[in-house]
């Protein structure tokens, strides 16, 4: 595959879609299809076939806002369709040309508008199934580029002008890390996607791996020629079936096509990808415990240095990065350094993609420029909370993340910003709570997930987030006494410092972040045996009975 | 000079020592009688840094190190007893105390304990946490040994042992979290397991969760030094 056979490919592939009158692109995503969107597709081919105009029917990743589904778009009008059933596609295509179909149109100006889409670029445009549908969407060219007028330090030193930082949460400059491994010694190197989400309510990473694989597969590969790594591994968890099978899709056509393989592009870069799959536990999301788990062992991380860049999956330099840092690789590499380096905010970059969930009118995924407020993400990309509710908190960066109180929202959204606040960037999860949320018991919630996903390796892992939990339970059914809260603090700040890896040292967050915002509540329930939103059941303590 | 004699030079509790490239500060401190407390750390067997109760305070630095696996570098400063590390030592050892049944007046290792000397040491003298009354059955299936789970601390001494000096690798752990359990080979009774009866695990584990039958009752000294002579010797051969 050459350069002019990529041009070639999307040339055709453009000349193909010019035939036709209209596009119907139908969302097909784990949420849109779970409402009836593979029905809806079929009824649309059918109608298609039908109607007189011609008309190209195509399934799509993730279009973002989730809870109007099932979406269809229409191009080259670009209307937005909601709520679309089987029943409506002779609707329809009947409408196409017209005036809009009755009852059907949304209006998402607001949420869409404030989004900058680099990640999610191809999302709701491409089959995901489909190469050459991401070929003609300059899909591999950065690939190619690199690999026929770049050097490998010309790669990195462009990905850390960038300023890219890495997405999975920790936030460490890309940049630096992929110089280090390049830097590394040793023939055997490897490069890892780190696909192992298991944040409550994040999706991102799954969505960019069943809407736009080959994104991934790119990026992977730019980074393998970068560090000079041969092989790469795609660890992904098990409970996302259609990422699996749309990553095995992906690369089976990648090698078909030449772009993964020996000697890619005529040169000497050899580069290909396996998967592997997370048998289901949180912690293999860390990064050593990710490794013990490839190279086929328990799953426990282990103690940092040496990092995996110096000696990673058996013992070899290997380069870990997140989905969706390896997903803005591609844009990063087209468009130069400095485009990306212009958005954001003063030291993260780039944009970042948030899964918004909770008590929000529009939940779904969106993607914003660093440094954007979070009131503009949740009341005007968001919608806002429903109506008849008041905005309590919301939550960013799943179980190792804290709660952001409603007087904070004006802050602008980056890793230092949210450091500050006792919550972290995370993955980019974000919940939104209202008045009907307890943070009791929100952080009650968030410790259960820190302690059944504990491997149990440490001390103040396994056991203290099991006392925590302990004590937060008593605490919101009404018999946790202001000694009880005491101890509680104590001990997160043990759980804290002393934890081996990243799940224990951010397990407390959830509880340190509302007692700082909500200490309040905490008193409520301890004091007046009252839980304000409602949520938590009080035992009737012995006093009160006597 | 080669890399494996390059000497460093740092400091652990205002006391200057040298040490080879590569040692562990643990290793540094014990040579010069500088006493860091571990429980998961036992000498012959591989580090994991489990235990927490080796943390160490390296100066200009806001995390701490686990002094068993963190190697020497040169002008570090380490300080190996500060308020905060007894704290988080303390913690850990109540912690340990209210996760299982660790009731010394019942326990054949009465007197001979690792967890309880290391409490003593760290001036333990109730927990704040409540008991969580763990309910492990008691595996006495094998004719020479018992293995009682409630007072295992998960140490993984006996994992260790098992794979890395015996070479038969019956011992490891399943589940996760609180509720992770030591097993024999894939959770078979350790009597029908595939033991080899040599007995190392027995006497490197900390506490009396692996016991010799015939000890029961009566004093149960265990002797874990054995482990350093032996991996001397086998390299010797």
């Amino acid at each position: 595959m050459t350069i002019e056979e990529l041009e070639q490919i999307a040339l055709s592939v453009r000349q193909e879609n010019a035939k036709y009158d209209y596009e119907l692109n139908v969302c097909m995503d784990l949420a849109c299809a779970s409402q009836g969107a593979e029905k809806l597709k079929d009824a649309l081919v059918k109608a298609a076939e039908a109607g007189a105009k011609r008309v190209l029917v195509r399934r799509t990743g993730c279009m973002g806002p989730c809870s109007h589904g099932p979406l269809v778009r229409i191009d080259p009008d670009e209307t937005l369709y909601s709520r679309v059933q089987a029943e409506d596609a002779y609707r329809i295509v009947a409408s196409l040309g017209g005036a809009l179909a009755a009852g059907l149109e949304c209006d998402l100006h607001e949420h869409f508008d404030s989004q900058v889409r680099v990640v999610l670029e191809n999302a709701g445009y491409i089959d995901p199934e489909k190469i050459d549908d991401y070929i003609a969407r300059d899909g591999y060219k950065a690939l190619l580029t690199v690999l026929t007028e770049m050097t490998p330090n010309g790669v990195t030193h462009r990905i850390t002008e960038s300023g890219l930082r890495g997405r999975g949460g920790g936030g460490y400059p890309t940049g630096l890390k992929w110089g280090t491994v390049a830097k590394a010694a040793g023939n055997q190197k490897y490069v890892v996607c780190n696909g192992d989400e298991g944040d409550p309510g994040a999706f991102m990473d799954r969505s960019v791996m069943e809407g736009d694989p080959h994104r991934v597969i790119e990026g992977m590969a730019i980074a393998a020629y970068a560090v000079g790594a041969n092989k790469g591994f795609i660890y992904v968890r098990a409970e996302y079936p259609v990422a699996v099978s749309r990553l095995t899709t992906a690369i089976r056509e990648a090698r078909r096509r030449g772009l993964l393989g020996n000697n890619i592009c005529n040169t000497v870069f050899n580069f290909d990808v396996e998967i592997r799959l997370g048998a289901g536990a949180f912690v293999c999301g860390e990064e050593t415990a990710l490794i013990a788990s490839i190279e086929g062992k328990r799953g426990t991380p282990r103690t940092r240095p040496p990092y995996p860049a110096a000696s990673g999956l058996w013992g070899k330099p290997t380069l870990i990065n997140n989905v969706e840092t390896f997903a803005n690789i591609a844009p990063i590499v087209r468009n130069g350094g400095k485009w990306f380096h212009d958005m954001g905010s003063e030291r993260s970059k780039g944009t970042k993609v948030f899964a918004l969930t909770g008590k929000i009118a529009n939940t779904g995924l969106v993607e914003v420029p660093m440094g954007i407020k979070l009131r503009e993400i949740i009341e005007k990309i968001g919608g806002g909370v429903p109506e008849g509710h008041t905005f309590k908190a919301v939550q960013t960066g799943g179980p190792s993340g804290g709660c952001i109180p409603a007087e904070m929202l004006d802050v602008g959204v980056s890793y230092d910003a949210l450091l500050k606040m006792g919550s972290i960037m995370g993955s980019g999860g974000m919940i939104v709570m209202d008045d009907t949320s307890c943070m009791v018991n929100v952080a009650r919630f968030f410790v259960e997930f820190c302690m059944t996903e504990s491997c149990g390796k440490c001390i103040p892992c396994r056991a203290g987030t099991a006392q925590m939990h302990t004590l937060l339970t008593k605490i919101s059914n009404g018999t946790g006494t202001l000694e009880d809260l005491e101890l509680l603090e104590d001990l997160c700040s043990t759980v804290k410092e002393a934890s081996l890896c990243g799940l224990g040292q951010t397990a407390p967050n959830p509880v340190l972040s509302t007692l700082k915002y909500f200490r309040h509540e905490y008193i409520e329930h301890i004091i007046e045996k009252r839980c304000r939103a409602g949520v938590c059941a009080m035992e009737i303590s012995a006093e009160v009975t006597a | 000079m080669s890399v494996d004699t390059d000497v460093k030079t740092l400091v652990i509790d205002e006391q200057e020592v040298s040490a080879r490239s590569g040692q562990t500060i643990l290793e540094v401190a014990r040579e010069n009688d500088i006493n860091i407390p571990t429980l998961c750390h036992l000498e012959g067997l591989s580090d994991i840094g489990a235990c927490r109760l080796c943390l160490v305070e390296i100066k200009g630095s806001n995390k701490l190190l686990p002094a068993c696996v963190a190697t020497v570098q040169e002008g570090m400063e380490v300080s190996t007893d500060t308020e905060r590390l007894r704290k988080h030592r303390r913690t850990v050892l109540e912690l340990l105390f209210a996760e299982r049944n660790h009731v010394c007046s019942v326990c054949v290792s009465n007197g001979r304990c690792e967890l309880q000397s290391m409490a003593q040491e760290q001036g333990i003298t109730h927990i704040r946490f409540p008991y969580r009354h763990a309910a492990y059955s008691v595996d006495a299936s094998h004719e020479r040994f018992t293995a009682d789970h409630n007072r295992c601390i998960l140490c993984l001494r006996c994992v260790r042992a098992c794979a890395e000096v015996e070479g038969a690798h019956v011992w490891d752990v399943m589940g996760r979290g609180i509720d992770c359990l030591l097993i024999t080979d894939l959770h078979e009774e350790w009597g029908r397991s595939t033991c080899t009866r040599c007995g190392k695990c027995v006497q490197v584990c900390p506490t009396g969760a692996l016991f010799d039958k015939s000890k029961i009752g009566s004093d149960h000294p265990k002797y874990p030094d054995f482990l350093p002579f032996l991996n001397l010797m086998r390299e010797a051969q």
